[in-house]
């Protein structure tokens, strides 16, 4: 207690050293308004102008021209949306399962004291932090048609050239199966967080009872993980619902725009055809949508736990 | 037992190395392609016959790829440190002041967190058009300038910290920004680091920003001028030349990355755990 009033005497003895005492009540907002403004300039803002957007037809350079819904009556009848929102949905339909299995594997790999283990921990995460685009300019190398890496080291096992960016049943896949490569570092990295806080006696006591590896596994390191894969799952889903840059790069949403995502749909209605009221009704929508799923996704999480 | 033991260790070991020559092959590949001659570009070999620096001379030639690298890291560098002290004094007075609306600020943060952007891309784009800072440097790094994960960071860093510290520098008639950036920054060294990292990685691989607002040459960002090079026409049928715009793209990070591998993937491991 006398501590206490020390603290506070002291502080008003500072206090007077500072112009006024008005001073010290403003500090702290001083202190966030960085915050404050740039939350009101790319944020509030933006989000308000988004949605007055909605109801407006707009090309940036004639007046704006209020057009009621019909921006959103014309979402609903967007058969090309709805493809891209689709292609979107296939793609996180391969992405997120891959991406859980392949990284929880690898994770489980790596938790084993064996020397090297740095290396190869490195080597897993060297995608995660290089650029989209590097990525993407290699992996197109490697799918390439004719001259593609991965269809020539298919070729000696007798299989035939596969379309894998140009077959529209294919191409969506094989970028799920790039965009896995490149972020399952990062997952990796977190699932070994997750695994390294089983406690080792669980696995000494199923030892005990004869447990196999695969029922340890199933048994103890999976339930104790469970946060740590419906965090995997968010992240993910979150991630992949903006999948751009691969697409943009690599098949400009062809073949039969079977690789158009949502996003990229977004983007060419804006930048392209500067449909900017139309591209803010489909952003708006869309992000409400990626909302929804996210919070459905976090109350199932929560019943399940 | 113990042979069981070794044979384990060597499928372990088999396993691992698959999977690293699946993740590291396509870099060496790239690296390898980009010093190849022409002819031999589209080949699977790691090691060229007749190394030769004739792609990256070509690139040099027909983009401004020196111009990019520069404003790369001008921007990369700027809106790391905006991000640094804006993060700091918000994280400074969430943690340690009492003030009214502080939570209410707390939640707003959060809530951004958890906002898609796509719904501010194009009213942002409108702003910038209105303040006519299309194609300025500005424009690059103002919408980055403040991040609400650092604001937490350093909130969550500043809040683990003694407040006898904070009353002990304030006797000795330090003023707030003074005891924020020389008496307490020195004491989140790992919180400071993860922040550059994320941000600096961050602002360095940021794309579609840019390719919304600069259109002229001479102020793209590396990642932007790679990007359209690649789908443009410019680059088309010279495998070569693409694949050394990627490396050189690439290669910054990846040298970064050798040295401070450790706290590359301490930091990213903290991401996940926000929220």
């Amino acid at each position: 207690m006398v501590l206490q009033e020390d603290i506070e005497i002291i502080n008003r003895k500072a206090s007077k050293k500072s112009p006024t005492g008005r001073f010290r009540g403003l500090l702290p907002y001083l202190l966030v308004s960085p915050y404050i403004i740039f939350v009101s300039v790319f944020v509030v803002f933006p989000v308000l102008f988004c949605f007055y957007l909605t109801f407006h037809k707009w090309n940036i350079i004639s007046p704006m021209k209020f057009i009621g819904f019909a921006n959103y009556s014309r979402l609903f009848h967007d058969h090309l949306f709805w493809l891209a929102i689709g292609n979107t949905l296939k793609f996180l339909l391969l992405h997120i399962p891959l991406q859980l299995v392949v990284s929880l594997f690898l994770a489980y790999l790596l938790n084993h004291k064996l020397k090297g283990i740095a290396f190869f921990r490195a080597s897993f995460f060297m995608p995660v932090i290089v650029s989209g685009v590097v990525v993407t300019i290699l992996w197109q190398q490697l799918l390439g048609f004719d001259f593609g890496l991965i269809n020539r080291m298919l070729q000696p096992f007798g299989i035939k050239k596969i379309g894998w960016l140009v077959d529209p049943d294919i191409a969506i896949y094989s970028i799920a199966v790039m965009a896995t490569w490149k972020n399952v570092g990062l997952y990796v990295i977190l699932f070994l967080v997750g695994l390294q806080t089983v406690p080792p006696q669980y696995y000494e006591a199923a030892k005990m009872e004869g447990a196999t590896q695969w029922q340890q596994f199933w048994h103890i390191t999976l339930p104790m993980i469970n946060t740590t894969i419906f965090m995997v799952v968010i992240l993910s889903t979150i991630g992949g619902f903006s999948l751009f840059i691969e697409p943009y790069i690599m098949t400009g949403g062809g073949p039969l725009n079977t690789t158009l995502s949502a996003v990229l749909y977004i983007y060419k209605q804006a930048f392209q055809y500067y449909n900017m009221g139309y591209s803010a009704t489909l952003g708006f929508f869309y992000a409400f949508m990626i909302m929804t799923v996210v919070i459905v996704q976090k109350k199932l999480i929560e019943k399940e736990v | 037992m113990k042979k069981k033991v070794s044979i384990k260790t060597i499928l372990m070991y088999v396993l691992l190395s698959l999977a690293a020559l699946t993740f590291i092959y396509p870099f060496l590949w790239m690296i390898g392609a980009s010093l190849a001659p022409l002819h031999e570009v589209g080949t699977m070999t790691l090691f060229p016959s007749h190394p030769t620096l004739s792609n990256f001379a070509m690139m040099f030639d027909k983009i401004p790829i020196g111009r990019s690298l520069i404003n790369s890291l001008l921007v990369a560098v700027f809106t790391t440190s905006l991000v640094m002290i804006t993060g700091s004094t918000v994280g400074y007075a969430l943690a340690k002041m009492q003030f009214k609306g502080r939570q209410f600020i707390f939640y707003v943060i959060v809530f951004t967190m958890s906002l898609p952007f796509q719904v501010t891309l194009i009213p942002n784009y409108i702003t910038m058009v209105n303040l006519k800072l299309v194609d300025t440097f500005i424009v690059l790094v103002i919408p980055f300038a403040v991040s609400a994960f650092a604001v937490l960071m350093f909130r969550q860093a500043f809040q683990g910290l003694p407040q006898a510290l904070i009353d002990a520098a304030r006797i000795d008639g330090c003023n707030e920004l003074e005891i924020i950036f020389r008496i307490l920054w020195p004491n989140i060294k790992p919180t400071l680091v993860t922040v550059a990292i994320l941000s600096f990685i961050g602002s360095w691989n940021e794309v579609l920003w840019p390719l919304i607002v600069v259109r002229n040459e001479q102020l793209m960002t590396m990642p932007q001028l790679v990007t359209l090079f690649a789908v443009g026409g410019r680059a088309d049928s010279q495998l070569g030349v693409k694949v050394a715009a990627a490396v050189l793209l690439a290669l910054p990070v990846m040298i970064a990355f050798m040295f401070f591998q450790k706290h590359f993937i301490q930091s990213m491991a903290s991401t996940g755990l926000k929220d």
